[in-house]
């Protein structure tokens, strides 16, 4: 048992080069857990916008200060990542993708595309 | 407990049932909200309150209590090794989903009457 425990250990996380999957994985874990701590405070700007016209315009006002891009940016990010992410598990799950190099293009797929679609609101939005 | 459910699997298939209600309800709404811009009080209250966007929300926010439930349990275990620690999380998470789910509600139904 004792060489057992010796056998060494690598496991230092910032000198191993994650395969591009492996990021998708851990981002959709970090992105998910983002909008889970998201959800009451959409849910409060939400019932505040429907309240009045005087709430509907302090949202407003709030959204469209610099931090409140900011983190519509980041939030918007979550959201598209847990999507995208979220499709390549489904169509894996028909074993769509499912070979090293599959898993390894759908993975870039999922950052491209999340990119992609990122760029086309946040320029619908502007 | 029975088999099925010491399984995982009703988890497995329930946060892909909710992944796939809350992609269609999501992008569905995205598209229409952009394309339509509801961008007064009045464009945006008058939006929810259409039959279809008003029950799109309710079902979105439905998948989304569940799906936040199956995943937030799978983190939670992941890495709350104690039972009690880990019983106290999830009820506390539990409670404060179910609490989101009707406050949600309470908005959508208070938007169409």
């Amino acid at each position: 048992m004792s060489s057992f425990k010796k056998r060494p250990v690598f496991l230092d996380i910032t000198r191993i080069r994650m395969p591009v999957a492996a990021l998708v994985s851990i981002a959709h874990r970090l992105s998910g857990v983002l909008l889970f701590l998201t959800i009451p405070v959409v849910i409060y700007f939400f019932d505040l916008s429907l309240r009045s016209a005087q709430d509907f315009a302090a949202v407003n006002s709030m959204l469209n200060s610099v931090p409140g891009k900011l983190s519509m940016l980041v939030v918007l990010w979550a959201l598209l990542h847990h999507l995208c992410a979220g499709i390549r598990y489904l169509l894996l799950d028909l074993r769509i993708g499912l070979t090293r190099d599959g898993a390894r293009l759908g993975a870039w797929i999922v950052f491209g595309a999340e990119a992609l679609a990122l760029l086309i609101i946040v320029g619908m939005l502007r | 407990m029975s088999g099925q459910d010491a399984s995982g699997l009703r988890a497995w298939m329930l946060q892909r049932v909710s992944a796939v209600v809350l992609a269609l309800c999501f992008s569905s709404m995205l598209i229409a909200w952009l394309m339509q811009r509801p961008l007064t009080y009045d464009a945006w209250r008058a939006w929810i309150a259409h039959p279809v966007v008003n029950i799109a929300s309710l079902l979105f926010f439905i998948a989304l209590v569940v799906h936040a439930w199956v995943g937030v349990r799978d983190v939670v275990i992941d890495y709350v090794r104690s039972t009690a620690v880990r019983f106290v999380v999830l009820v506390s998470v539990a409670t404060s989903l179910l609490a989101m789910l009707v406050w949600a509600f309470r908005i959508l139904l208070r938007v169409t009457s």
